[in-house]
C-alpha cells in the first residue's frame, strides 16, 4: 500500500475510554485516554455497570479530542476501528456502537479488532515486527504466550488456567490491605523487601507453556492468615518481594523457553503488568545474553489505549477485512 | 429538515424518520433484546429504503430512559455518535413520556410505566389537555404499590400504558381497576414518531453532557453508600 492512511480507533473494553488516530498502523497522531480508575477505587475493583456508565459519558468527549488535537478533517480519515472483544460486554458495547454510528455517518469502513492483538501491535508503534515473534501478554485479564509467523495470524501456545497474573497481583494486594489497583503498589513495595518466603511456582507439565496463579495466591493468603493467627507481625515488603519473584520467575522462564523452542526473532511484552518494573528488569536480565531482541513498549502503551487498536487494525485495513453493521461486542472473542 | 428518532429503552426497538412533522419511515420490532447488533442495521435499512443519506439528517431525537440500562446506553451512544460526527443537534426525550404520548387522542390523565423488577416500576404521570402533554409527576423509580397510591390520591380516571401491562394486571387492586382504562396490547408500545413530536417544543441538548436517565444508582454504588453510612454510625 503506497498511499498514507489514517485510522480512527476506539477502545472501551474495560475501564479506560480511549480514542486515537494512527497513521499507516505505525505512527501515533493523537492518543486520548480517559481513565476511570479513580471512580472504581472505592469499590476495590472495576464495577461493570459503573464502567459502562462512564463510557457513555466520555465517548464523544474522547473522540472529539482525538480529532481536534490531530487537526484533521473527516475526509482524511480512512477507517474506523474498534475493540470487538474480549472484555466487559457492557463496556465493549459502547465502543462498538459508537464506532458503527460514526462509520455509517461518515461512510467509512468499520474494522473490528481483538483486544490482545491490540496489545501486541502496541509494539509496532515503536519497532517493525520481525517474524516469527513471541508475545507475552500479561494484564489483569490475560496471561498468554503467542507465536506470530506473519501479520494478523496468532497462535496461542500458552495461557492461564485460572487467574491472570494481574488478577493475582490485585488479590494479593487486597490481603495486604494495599489500595486498588494493587499491581503498582506491590511492585513499589517489592523494591523495599527481600525474598525471605518460599512461595510455590506453578510450572505445570514439563512442556507446558500454560500458567496457573491461583495456587500461589492461596499460598500467600494462607501465609498471612497463619501469621495473623499466631499473632506474629507480617513484613509486607518481604511478602510482596517473595510473591512478585514467584510470578516473575514463571513468566520469564516460560517465555525464554518458548523463545528458544520457536526460534523467534523478537520477543514482545505487552499488557498492564508489562509496566511492572520487577518483570521488566528480570526479563532484560534473562534475555541479555541471548541474541533475541526484547521489546517492551513504554508504559502508556502497555495499559489499555486506542493507539494499539489502530495499529492492529492496519493489518485488517490492508486486507480489507471489514465488519457489517450488525457487528456486536464479543466478550469471549478468541484470538486466531 | 429530516429527523431520525431512536428508542431502545425496553425490549422494543423503535426507529423513525420524519421530514418536518411528517413520517416517512418507521420500524418497530419486539424480539428479545440484542439492540447492540440490531439498532444500526435497522437505521441503515430504513434510511436506504427512503433514500436518505446520513448527511441529510438534520436532527437526532433519542429516548433517554428510564428503562433497560444497556438498552438506553445503546440508543444514547448511537444517537450521540451520529449527532457528533454529523455535527447536528440532539434532543433527549423521556422514554415514559414517549409511551404516554400513545394516549394523545384523549384528554386526561395517563400513567406510563416499565417493569423495574421486584414489583418496582419506572413510572411517569402525565396529562393531556387539548392534545398538549404536560408532566404531572416526574419520572420515578418506585414500587407498584406506591404508584397505585399516588394514582388513587389523584383520584381521576387514568389510562395505564406499559409494555409489561400483563404482568402488573394481576397485582392491581380493585380500587385502581375502577379508575384505570387499559387499552388493547398494541397501544402499549411507544411509537418512535412520538419522540419527534415531543422534541418539537424542546431546544437541543448539550451533546457531550447528555447521559442516559437511569433513575437509579448502580447497585454497587448503593451498597457502597450503605456501608459508608454504617461505618460512620459506629
Ligand atoms: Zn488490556
Amino acid at each position: 500500500m503506497n498511499k498514507d492512511y489514517y485510522i480512527l480507533a476506539i477502545e472501551t473494553s474495560c475501564d479506560e475510554t480511549a480514542a486515537a488516530i494512527i497513521k499507516n498502523g505505525r505512527e501515533i497522531i493523537t492518543n486520548i485516554v480517559a481513565s476511570q480508575i479513580e471512580s472504581h477505587m472505592r469499590f476495590g475493583g472495576v464495577v461493570p455497570e459503573i464502567a459502562s456508565r462512564h463510557h457513555v459519558e466520555q465517548i464523544t468527549l474522547v473522540l472529539d479530542r482525538a480529532i481536534a488535537e490531530a487537526e484533521m478533517t473527516w475526509d482524511e480519515i480512512d477507517a474506523i476501528a474498534v475493540t470487538e472483544g474480549p472484555g466487559l460486554v457492557g463496556a465493549l458495547i459502547i465502543g462498538v456502537n459508537a464506532a458503527k454510528a460514526i462509520a455509517f455517518a461518515k461512510g467509512k469502513p468499520l474494522i473490528p479488532v481483538h483486544h490482545i492483538a491490540g496489545h501486541i501491535y502496541a509494539n509496532q508503534l515503536e519497532n517493525e515486527f520481525e517474524f516469527p515473534l513471541l508475545a507475552l501478554i500479561v494484564s489483569g485479564g490475560h496471561t498468554e504466550l503467542i507465536v506470530m509467523k506473519e501479520h494478523g495470524k496468532y497462535e496461542v501456545i500458552g495461557e492461564t488456567l485460572d487467574d491472570a497474573a494481574g488478577e493475582a497481583f490485585d488479590k494479593v494486594a487486597r490481603v495486604l490491605d494495599l489500595p486498588y489497583p494493587g499491581g503498582p503498589q506491590i511492585d513499589k513495595l517489592a523494591k523495599e523487601g527481600t525474598e525471605t518466603i518460599e512461595f510455590p511456582r506453578a510450572w505445570l507439565e514439563k512442556d507446558s507453556y500454560n500458567f496457573s496463579f491461583s495456587g500461589l495466591k492461596s499460598a500467600v493468603i494462607n501465609y498471612i492468615h497463619n501469621k495473623k493467627q499466631k499473632n506474629e507481625s507480617i513484613n509486607k515488603a518481604d511478602v510482596a518481594t517473595s510473591f512478585q519473584a514467584s510470578v516473575v520467575d514463571v513468566l520469564i522462564e516460560k517465555t525464554y523457553k518458548a523463545a528458544i523452542e520457536y526460534d523467534v526473532k523478537q520477543v514482545i511484552v505487552a499488557g498492564g503488568v508489562a509496566a511492572n518494573s520487577g518483570l521488566r528488569t528480570a526479563l532484560e536480565e534473562r534475555f541479555k545474553s541471548s541474541q533475541i531482541p526484547l521489546m517492551i513498549p513504554p508504559l502508556y502503551l502497555c495499559t489499555d489505549n486506542a493507539a494499539m487498536i489502530g495499529a492492529a487494525a492496519s493489518v485488517l485495513y490492508e486486507k480489507e477485512e471489514f465488519a457489517d453493521w450488525d457487528l456486536n461486542a464479543n466478550p469471549g472473542l478468541i484470538l486466531k | 429538515m429530516i429527523t431520525l428518532t431512536i428508542d431502545t429503552s425496553t425490549n422494543i426497538l423503535g426507529v423513525a424518520i420524519l421530514k418536518e412533522s411528517e413520517l416517512i419511515a418507521q420500524k418497530i420490532t419486539r424480539v428479545n433484546q440484542d439492540h447492540s447488533s440490531r439498532l444500526m442495521p435497522a437505521i441503515v435499512e430504513l434510511m436506504n429504503d427512503v433514500n436518505i443519506k446520513p448527511n441529510e439528517l438534520g436532527k437526532i431525537v433519542v429516548a433517554e430512559g428510564p428503562g433497560s440500562y444497556t438498552g438506553i446506553r445503546i440508543g444514547v451512544t448511537v444517537a450521540k455518535s451520529l449527532a457528533w460526527s454529523l455535527n447536528i443537534p440532539i434532543i433527549a426525550v423521556s422514554s415514559l413520556e414517549s409511551l404516554a404520548y400513545q394516549a394523545q387522542l384523549k384528554d386526561g390523565l395517563v400513567c406510563s410505566f416499565f417493569d423495574a423488577r421486584r414489583n418496582n416500576v419506572f413510572a411517569g404521570i402525565y396529562r393531556f389537555n387539548k392534545g398538549v402533554i404536560t408532566s404531572i409527576k416526574p419520572d420515578a423509580n418506585l414500587s407498584f404499590k406506591a404508584l397505585e397510591a399516588e394514582l388513587l390520591s389523584i383520584n381521576e380516571e387514568v389510562i395505564l400504558l406499559s409494555p409489561d401491562i400483563d404482568k402488573f394486571k394481576s397485582l392491581m387492586t380493585d380500587d385502581i381497576k375502577l379508575l384505570a382504562t387499559i387499552p388493547e396490547p398494541t397501544y402499549h408500545i411507544a411509537n418512535p414518531v412520538n419522540l419527534a413530536l415531543i422534541a418539537k417544543g424542546k431546544s437541543a441538548d448539550n451533546l457531550h453532557q447528555l447521559t442516559p436517565e437511569y433513575l437509579r444508582m448502580a447497585e454497587a454504588e448503593v451498597n457502597w453508600l450503605k456501608a459508608k453510612e454504617k461505618g460512620s454510625e459506629k
